[in-house]
């Protein structure tokens, strides 16, 4: 066999093994990778069985206090991956006769919790839809704030972030640009349960 | 025939390079004035006692700019760049420097900022014009003020009172109010085609209609730099007019009747000099040490605020609301009234704060309107700042860092030395009481909410150098109160309450003598 000839031998060799290097790749995208190992803190422990009981923060049917609501979240191992159910269901809409202080259009981007106790909520679409007001603003910080520190005693304080950046305000208003303790300035002590 | 194409590639060939050609030739103007900027539509003026003259500026990416160079020659400042692209200007020993980077000066070593950083074009350094009244006005011997909205560059102490005219009633009889702050000798002459106000003055500071209504086709300025027109229409009689001075406000009255009720034609002429304007009632006779008020209209420009369901926005309410509480302020107190913005603009929370605390005033108040989740809140509240776990250790002087300074004569002086952004911190006690009588003052005229009085950590106050709150007239997301906030009576009654209150802190804060 002459030169001439091995060459388009080998390059017809080459060519197939980067088409079947292509199909596997592909295959295996449409099937999807099997499950890495997912760190236990961010994964709820089976959420059939498991809840617990926390308490969320609504707007009052006149709109002008926050009541606090318990309600039941998956419970799940770790204060991070317990600080995410706890904000995903508080950004949930409110159960009647109930309103939510928080834009219906917000997406939880991040939840981190620092060394020192200060917990990092960050939003997405909350500035944009948020209906301005000085105190509609404080609702909806109060209602984070207070979601988080209520019932993660590991958490001191909360900073709200918005698309990942600190932020002024959310709408003008209320200073969010550090970390902001437990207020309750704004709820309205009977509890009810919907 | 092969030439023949040839000949047609040639010409089309040729015609192409001659339409580019034209196309350049007609877009290098376009991009060089782009480039250098337009003339704005209206000229700033510079007014002095001495006379007037146009200030040139241009406009660039929506933004006025001067140039230095011009601005020397105004203001005999010299301008000098160095190597690494800092601009300085100095005046009398005193210097601003400015940055080709940063929209910030530093004014005798002070920042303050601007709403652009210096930028060249054609050769020439350009600054935003905000640059006179922020920067070069605090170093500069004589008084600087800018008054955009008018169109007005105000040097020493050039008279420019403030002149409010409107249609009152369409009538017929139709009324016309026309009204001087800080009240000032006025001469009326009128015919059955006009009435001609000329106010003792160097120049005026216009407000007036956009249109006319009943027997007045138009209220403009004259064809003096201190008159105003009112011109009427062919179906007005021979108008009446009447002027009052009261509490710091000349105010010309001008009826003017339908033709068949017309009196006798001729031509009159009145004239008034006012006196002094008398003190408010309850307030000290003597001059105070409190003369300047920062009033904050909230939001403006994209960020309408809450809005009503039929459109009104709360930026155009806080503005006209601020507006009608610095014709009080001035006109009743002689107090000095700074708005930190003059018309519809976005606005920072931290340039509405350095305004203020450029301006050394001694209170700073923002006006805003509520909203909430539902519709049935209502009423007017008033907040003060609560502070923080950084707050409170600026406020006990945890936070203070003390720094040694040398002085002439060989001294030290010890300063202590506060984060900027929570300025406020220090002025805690005495911005309390601003909000309580803010709050007793609204509650004898407008409704208020249950919770008339508040602490809460607004933004806008934190970085604010002296007493400082914040009102919420009313909530918009209330329909009987978005129907009301339209209305002249409400509005006049929040600047009342408001500019009543600031009376009252005005007395509190001398007998306290705060800083």
């Amino acid at each position: 066999m002459t030169a001439r000839r091995l060459l388009p031998a080998a390059v017809g060799i080459v060519m197939l093994a980067l088409v079947a290097w292509g199909v596997t790749s592909l295959l295996e995208r449409m099937t999807g990778r099997p499950p890495e190992a997912t760190p236990a803190a961010t994964s709820p422990i089976n959420s059939e069985a498991a809840h617990i009981a926390v308490t969320l923060f609504y707007v009052a049917p006149g709109g002008d206090a926050l009541v606090p609501v318990r309600r039941e979240v998956p419970l799940a191992e770790g204060v991070v991956a317990q600080g995410r159910q706890i904000i995903a269901s508080q950004l949930q809409p409110a159960p009647p006769p109930y309103l939510s202080a928080i834009p219906a259009a917000t997406t939880l981007r991040a939840f981190y919790v620092t060394e020192s106790g200060d917990a990092f909520v960050d939003l997405g679409g909350i500035s944009s839809a948020h209906p301005g007001g000085s105190l509609a603003e404080m609702l909806t910080v109060q209602a984070l704030v207070n979601a988080v520190t209520a019932n993660l005693p590991a958490v001191q304080r909360v900073q709200i972030l918005v698309d990942g950046k600190e932020m002024d305000t959310l709408a003008g208003h209320v200073d969010i640009r550090r970390p902001l303790a437990r207020d309750t300035s704004l709820v309205r002590e009977a509890e009810a349960s919907p | 025939m092969l030439r023949q194409n040839a000949l047609c590639e040639h010409k089309t060939g040729l015609r192409g390079t001659i339409a580019v050609t034209i196309a350049i030739l007609l877009l290098v103007p376009v991009l060089l004035v782009q480039a250098q900027g337009t003339p704005p539509p209206t000229p700033l003026t510079m007014v002095t006692r001495e006379g007037r003259r146009t200030v040139p500026t241009v406009l660039l990416s929506n933004q006025e700019l001067i140039a230095l160079d011009d601005v020397g020659t105004l203001f005999q400042v010299a301008v000098a760049e160095d190597a690494t692209g800092a601009v300085t200007v100095t005046y009398r020993g005193r210097t601003i420097v400015l940055s080709t980077q940063q929209p910030i000066a530093s004014v005798n070593g002070r920042v303050v900022t601007l709403p652009g950083p210096v930028t060249r074009s054609a050769r020439r350094l350009l600054v935003p014009v905000e640059f006179l009244s922020r920067a070069l006005a605090p170093i500069y011997d004589r008084r600087i003020d800018l008054r955009r909205t008018s169109r007005l560059l105000i040097v020493g102490d050039a008279n420019v009172p403030r002149v409010t005219a409107r249609v009152d009633t369409a009538g017929p009889p139709t009324r016309a109010t026309i009204e001087v702050a800080p009240a000032a000798t006025v001469a009326v002459t009128s015919d059955n085609a006009r009435v001609i106000v000329r106010v003792e003055a160097d120049a005026l500071d216009l407000s007036l209609p956009g249109g006319g209504s009943g027997l007045v086709e138009q209220i403009r300025a004259g064809d003096q730099p201190n008159t105003i027109a009112v011109v009427l229409s062919g179906a007005a009689g021979m108008p009446r007019t009447a002027q009052a001075t009261a509490d710091g406000v000349t105010r010309v009255t001008i009826d003017v009747p339908g033709t068949a009720t017309a009196p006798p034609p001729d031509t009159t002429t009145t004239t008034t000099t006012p006196g002094p304007a008398p003190p408010s009632e309850g307030l000290p006779a003597a001059r105070t040490h409190f003369a300047l008020v920062v009033l904050d209209p909230g939001h403006g420009g994209d960020d309408r605020g809450v809005h009503t369901p039929d459109g009104l926005d709360e930026k155009e309410l806080t503005l006209d609301t601020a507006r009608r509480l610095r014709q009080r302020l001035e006109a009743k107190l002689g107090l000095r009234v700074i708005l930190t913005r003059e018309d519809d603009r976005a606005l920072g929370l931290d340039e509405r704060a350095a305004l203020a605390n450029n301006s050394k005033a001694d209170l700073f108040l923002s006006l805003h309107a509520n909203g909430a989740l539902g519709p049935v809140l209502s009423g007017a509240e008033v907040y003060f700042l609560s502070l923080d776990r950084e707050g409170e250790n600026v406020r006990r002087g945890a936070n203070a860092e003390a720094i040694s300074l040398p002085v002439l004569g060989g001294a030290r002086r010890v300063l202590e030395v506060v984060p900027w952004n929570l300025a406020q911190a220090a002025h805690i006690e005495s911005s309390a009481s601003l909000a309580t009588m803010l709050e007793e003052e609204l509650r004898k005229h407008v409704p208020m909410s249950p919770r008339g009085l508040q602490r809460a950590g607004m933004r806008v106050l934190t970085a604010v150098n002296m007493p400082a709150a914040l009102v919420e007239m009313a909530y918009l997301t209330n329909p009987g109160q978005a129907s009301k906030v339209r209305g002249d009576e409400f509005r006049n009654g929040v600047a009342d309450a408001l500019f009543e209150a600031i009376s009252r802190f005005r007395t509190y804060a001398d007998e306290k003598s705060l800083p």
